[in-house]
Order: structure tokens, then C-alpha cells, then sequence
């Protein structure tokens, strides 16, 4: 039994247009120490399906299929179970440091709120557990932090207080959703190699959702590459890097800046833009933007093809591989 | 911290200055004769002659200002013409039953603004919410006057619970107390309607943000976010309209305490202003306006107290 085993993930959101898809048919399973990188544009359906493991999905969304965390239907559990086990076994870290704290509460109180929450700790000593938290996250000074307020710290210090607060409870899963997106490149560095090392160290299960190629390469042991509410390539890292089975992939890739490349020469980007999801085609949503769109790609979702050992794309056409 | 306070200290006192000088240049320089307004235009002329000389209206008007000026500062607020003893005693004695009054009507507000406002929002675009959006226009729409006259009538003619007016005096403990509910609600249903509103939408507001997840993601229930994360980012918008309507608040006294026959300091501006006793309405204005600038100062210290970034901005 995988520690987190995700089926048929699906997620619509009811409107007066009707009920949109925003995630459709999401599989992939996680164990203990395994990392998860899911790659994507932006409204690809990374974050919908990060915040729905958490069972945090917006108001009137609606989930189906099943998201089994040790064999329990997390879709299935009451409320007040839920709330036992977020922040307690599964984590997530957010994009915005800015933003995710709360800038009247004091950074002691907020990394030590979950500690007396789940832990059943006094303050003096979920305080302390805290300072030891912030020594885990390599935050100078950690003792003078916890008297300090979210604006009296830079953003990568900030996501250094998140992280501390997801790590609070020693949860099984973290997921870190576009962790670094919001900072500096050179704190983007320090802080991926402190989510690394903590999950190394710490021994839990990663699910990092990124819109950057390098980063998934990096630290991740398996990628999910979505594209419109689906998984269009799913496969270990290593591998799916060296063989790009799906056009949207190879654009993916197409689309990074690599240096030697001839200067004044236009940066790739694929035609087209993501189809807005209440217009999503019936056949292959890629296929307006795709190079070797067939008639058969429209009329009919695409097979999902194997091209490889646990490496699979939904497409047509993996024989042409660059 | 220091220079803030100081900076508000000036201003109180510059506020203090220009609204008394508005109010005596208005009452005792424009045209017209204090003394004679004061006794009505049937007055005998030795009257007026001698209310002149005991007002001190022979001397310059700079002269007049500099003895009031003087007289507030000492505390010494003079002799009121109708009631014959002085204005800071009367004052005094009926600011214990009108200060109480607007302390009990205005935590009465805050307790029913924030549970209704909190819990509208919480239950945003349902019956609940509409429920309390409705409530709340109508609590609008009530005249507060008209609303003592119900209360009176449920609570003191039908049920016969509580007083229907007057006030016993505090020496009588609870029973004064009594006397005090039914014009605090009627004081507080039209101010509490307001600031549900207010309250209901900052907290829709702050319910966006993203803490609010992050608060979610550690494990907190929907309504242990309201309160421990949200309720107080949603403050400022809420105490400013605090702020407000406890300066409001007077307005409200003044028709309230003539309803319930409440000897206050809302009915004592409304009895000297009938009586023409312009020396009570004078000091009496200068308190108001000085009050308005205490709570002013009052709502700035609680904004730092809320918001931690608001403290190092000055």
C-alpha cells in the first residue's frame, strides 16, 4: 500500500455555465521519501490538485475519485477528521511568503499555533519547538525571530517561517506549491536545497509543484506534466527528460532559455495559449497548438501509450520524438 | 511612540481653541445680546442690565475669552443661569448617568455587530447571511426613538420587566442598572445594524487572503480561522466606524434620555439650549468637542495595537 495513492482525480466547479473541469483523471501514487514534481502552465490544474490532497479546494468546487493516504479515502472523511490530519500528516507549503503569513501575529505564535493544535503542547514549550524549527530551517537568529512580525522579514525568510510551520508536526507529505516562484534566484537556490535536504533528512514523501523544468529535474524522482485539468505525461524524472514522449513536453522544454544558444535568436514558445477550461475540446486539448495534430486527435481522446518502464504519454503520436 | 503622542497633544489643544472660539465668537460677539437672548424679548430692561454685568458683557470680547480660557482650564466652568449652581457640578453629576450609558450602548453595538457581521460572512450567500442583511436594513430603517417606544412597551408595559424611564439614582445599585438597559438597546440597534455591515464585509474581505489557507492548512477549522486569524485583520475598518459612532453617540442621548426620562448630560444640553442658558451651552460644546478628539486619539492607539506594521509607520 503507497503511502498517498491519487485515482481518477477529478474536480469541476459548478457555475451558471455549467460545471467546468478544472482537474480530469489525475492517477499517480507517492511512498516515504519518494518526490513528486507536477510541471505545468499557469491554470494547467497543479495548484487545484495540490489544494484538493489537502481538501482545501475554493468554496463549491467539487472533487471526486479518490485520494487514499494510507488506504483512507481522504475525499470520503468528515471535516473534523481532515483537520486532524492537515498541518499535522500532510503539509503544503504556498508560492506567496508575502501573503501566507499572517502579518499581526507574531512568528513564534504561528509556527507554534499547529505545535498546540496537534500536539497538545504548552506555549513555553511549543516556543521552544519552535526555535528549534527555525534552526532546522537555517533561519539566523532564530531565538530573536519569534517576538518578530511577517513584515519585518525578507521573502526568503518568510518561505523559511512557512516551511518551519509546514515542518511543525513532522508530517508524512509536504507539498510545496511553486515554493520559490515569488523570491530572488539566489534564495530560489537556498531555499529548493533546504526542502531537499529536509525531506532527505526527515524521510517524507514530496509532492513539488513548479512551472520550472530545472527545478523538477533537480530534486524530483518522478514528474507528472499537466496540461488543461489533465496529466498528458507522467514518467521517472531521469527518463522523461531524456525521451519527451508528449508534444507539449518537448515545448516545455522547447521553451527554456539554454546558454550558448545563438544570440538574438527568439526563445521558443508554443503558439497558442492554454484553452480556457469551460472550452476545453472533446478530442486532445493540446491539439490546435500541436505540430502533428491528426484528425484522430480531435474526434477522440488520445491512448495513454507506454514509451517506457512506468513512462507514459496521452498521445498518438510517441513515435516522433523530437 | 513619544513624538506621536505629543503631535496628538497639540492637536487636542488646537481643536479645543478653535471650537471655542467658534462657539463664543458665535454666542457672545456676532450681533445680538447674549443677556438678552438668554432672558427672551419680554425681559425687564433692569434684568438684562443686570445679567450684562454679572455675564461681564461691559468688558472687551478678547477680555471675556481670556477669563472663560482661564475658567476651563481651572476647572472653574461658572454658574449656570438657570439651575443657579455650577455647570462643572451639573456636568459632573450627569455624566455618571450618561457616560454608562454610552459605555453599556456601545459594548452592547460591538458584542451584536461583531457576532452577527462575523457569522454573515462566514456563511457568505446563504440564508443565514441574507438573513442577517435584511435584519440589519431594518435595524437601519427604525428611527431609535420609535424603537424605545416598542421596547417600552414590550419590556415595561406588557412584560413588565424592567423600568419604562427615569433614573433612581446609583445609590440604588441594581435597580439603576435596570434603568439603564432599555435605553442602551435602543441606543445601540441602529449603530449595531451599521457595523455588522461594516464587520460582514471586512471580515468578506480578509476571508481572501491568503493566511487565511495557510491558517486552514495547519489544521485550524473553518471557525477557529474566523476568530484567531480573521476577525482581527478585519478590525481597522471596524474600529474606525467604532470611533465614530461612539462621538455619535451623544446625538443619540440627547432624544433617548428625553424619552426615558434620563437626567443626562444629553438631556441637560437639550433642557439649556430650550432655556437659552448659553453659559452651559458653551462649556458643554467645548466637552463635546474635546471628546471627540479623545476618542479620536483612543482609535489611532488601537490601530497599533491591532496591526504590528502600523507601529513602526510613526
Amino acid at each position: 500500500m503507497a503511502l498517498l495513492e491519487v485515482e481518477k482525480l477529478a474536480v469541476h466547479m459548478p457555475t451558471l455555465r455549467g460545471e467546468i473541469p478544472l482537474v480530469r483523471e489525475v492517477n499517480f501514487s507517492i511512498e516515504r521519501g519518494e518526490t513528486l514534481g507536477i510541471v505545468g502552465e499557469s491554470g494547467c490544474g497543479k495548484t487545484m490538485t495540490a489544494l484538493a490532497l489537502m481538501g482545501l479546494l475554493p468554496d463549491g468546487a467539487i472533487p471526486s475519485g479518490a485520494i487514499r493516504f494510507e488506504g483512507e479515502n481522504l475525499l470520503a472523511l468528515p471535516e473534523d477528521r481532515m483537520c486532524k490530519l492537515r498541518g499535522n500528516r500532510l503539509a503544503m507549503i504556498f508560492q506567496e511568503p508575502m501573503s501566507a503569513l499572517n502579518p499581526v501575529h507574531t512568528i513564534g505564535h504561528q509556527i507554534a499555533e499547529s505545535l498546540i493544535l496537534h500536539r497538545g503542547m504548552y506555549r513555553p514549550d511549543a516556543e521552544a519547538e519552535a526555535v528549534r524549527l527555525l534552526e532546522l530551517v537555517r533561519m539566523p537568529e532564530p531565538k530573536a525571530r519569534l517576538a518578530q512580525y511577517p513584515h519585518q522579514l525578507s521573502g526568503g525568510q518568510r518561505q523559511r517561517v512557512m516551511i518551519a510551520i509546514a515542518l511543525a508536526c513532522q508530517p508524512d507529505i509536504l507539498i510545496a506549491d511553486e515554493p520559490t516562484t515569488a523570491l530572488d534566484v539566489t534564495v530560489q537556490a537556498q531555499i529548493l536545497d533546504l526542502i531537499h535536504d529536509l525531506v532527505d533528512e526527515l524521510g517524507m514523501a514530496l509532492v513539488l509543484i513548479s512551472h520550472d523544468l530545472g527545478i523538477v529535474g533537480d530534486i524530483t524522482d518522478r514528474v507528472l506534466v499537466m496540461y488543461a485539468g489533465r496529466v498528458v505525461e507522467a514518467g521517472p524524472t531521469v527518463n522523461l527528460f531524456r525521451r519527451r514522449a508528449h508534444p507539449y513536453t518537448r515545448g516545455l522544454f522547447g521553451a527554456l532559455p539554454e546558454p550558448g544558444r545563438d544570440r538574438g535568436s527568439r526563445l521558443y514558445a508554443i503558439p497558442g495559449t492554454v484553452p480556457d477550461p469551460w472550452l476545453v475540446p472533446g478530442g486532445c486539448a493540446f491539439a490546435d497548438r500541436c505540430q502533428l495534430v491528426e484528425d484522430a486527435c480531435r474526434a477522440a481522446l488520445p491512448p495513454n501509450v507506454e514509451v517506457g518502464p512506468t513512462h507514459a504519454a496521452l498521445c498518438r503520436r510517441t513515435d516522433v520524438t523530437a | 511612540m513619544l513624538s506621536f503622542t505629543l503631535r496628538r497633544l497639540a492637536a487636542f489643544l488646537a481643536t479645543l481653541v478653535a471650537t471655542s472660539l467658534v462657539v463664543f465668537l458665535v454666542l457672545e460677539v456676532l450681533p445680538g445680546d447674549p443677556a438678552l437672548l438668554m432672558l427672551g424679548i419680554d425681559a425687564q430692561p433692569d434684568a438684562v442690565a443686570a445679567l450684562r454685568a454679572k455675564l461681564g458683557l461691559d468688558r472687551p470680547p478678547v477680555e471675556r475669552y481670556l477669563v472663560w480660557m482661564a475658567g476651563l482650564v481651572r476647572g472653574d466652568l461658572g454658574i449656570s443661569h438657570t439651575y443657579g449652581t455650577s455647570v462643572a457640578e451639573l456636568i459632573g453629576e450627569r455624566l455618571v448617568v450618561t457616560l454608562p450609558l454610552a459605555l453599556i450602548a456601545m459594548s452592547l453595538t460591538t458584542m451584536i455587530a461583531l457576532t452577527l457581521g462575523v457569522y454573515a460572512a462566514s456563511k457568505h450567500n446563504t440564508v443565514g447571511d441574507y438573513g442577517v442583511m435584511t435584519a440589519t436594513q431594518l435595524g437601519i430603517a427604525i428611527p431609535n426613538f420609535w424603537f424605545a417606544i416598542l421596547l417600552v412597551l414590550l419590556f415595561a408595559v406588557f412584560l413588565g420587566w424592567l423600568p419604562a424611564g427615569g433614573f433612581p439614582g446609583w445609590d440604588q445599585g441594581p435597580i439603576a442598572l435596570k434603568s439603564l438597559v432599555l435605553p442602551a438597546f435602543a441606543l445601540a440597534l441602529v449603530q449595531a445594524a451599521i457595523l455588522a455591515r461594516v464587520t460582514r464585509s471586512a471580515v468578506l474581505e480578509v476571508l481572501r487572503e491568503d493566511f487565511v489557507r495557510t491558517a486552514r492548512a495547519k489544521g485550524l477549522t473553518r471557525t477557529q480561522t474566523l476568530w484567531r486569524h480573521v476577525l482581527r485583520n478585519s478590525l481597522i475598518p471596524v474600529v474606525t466606524i467604532m470611533g465614530l459612532q461612539f462621538s455619535n453617540l451623544l446625538a443619540g442621548t440627547i432624544i433617548i434620555e428625553n424619552v426615558f426620562y434620563l437626567p443626562g448630560l444629553g438631556r441637560l444640553i437639550f433642557q439649556s439650549i430650550n432655556q437659552r442658558d448659553l453659559i452651559v451651552v458653551k462649556d458643554v460644546v467645548v466637552l463635546l468637542a474635546a471628546k471627540v478628539v479623545v476618542i479620536n486619539f483612543i482609535v489611532d492607539l488601537l490601530y497599533a495595537v491591532i496591526d504590528p506594521r502600523l507601529r513602526t509607520a510613526r
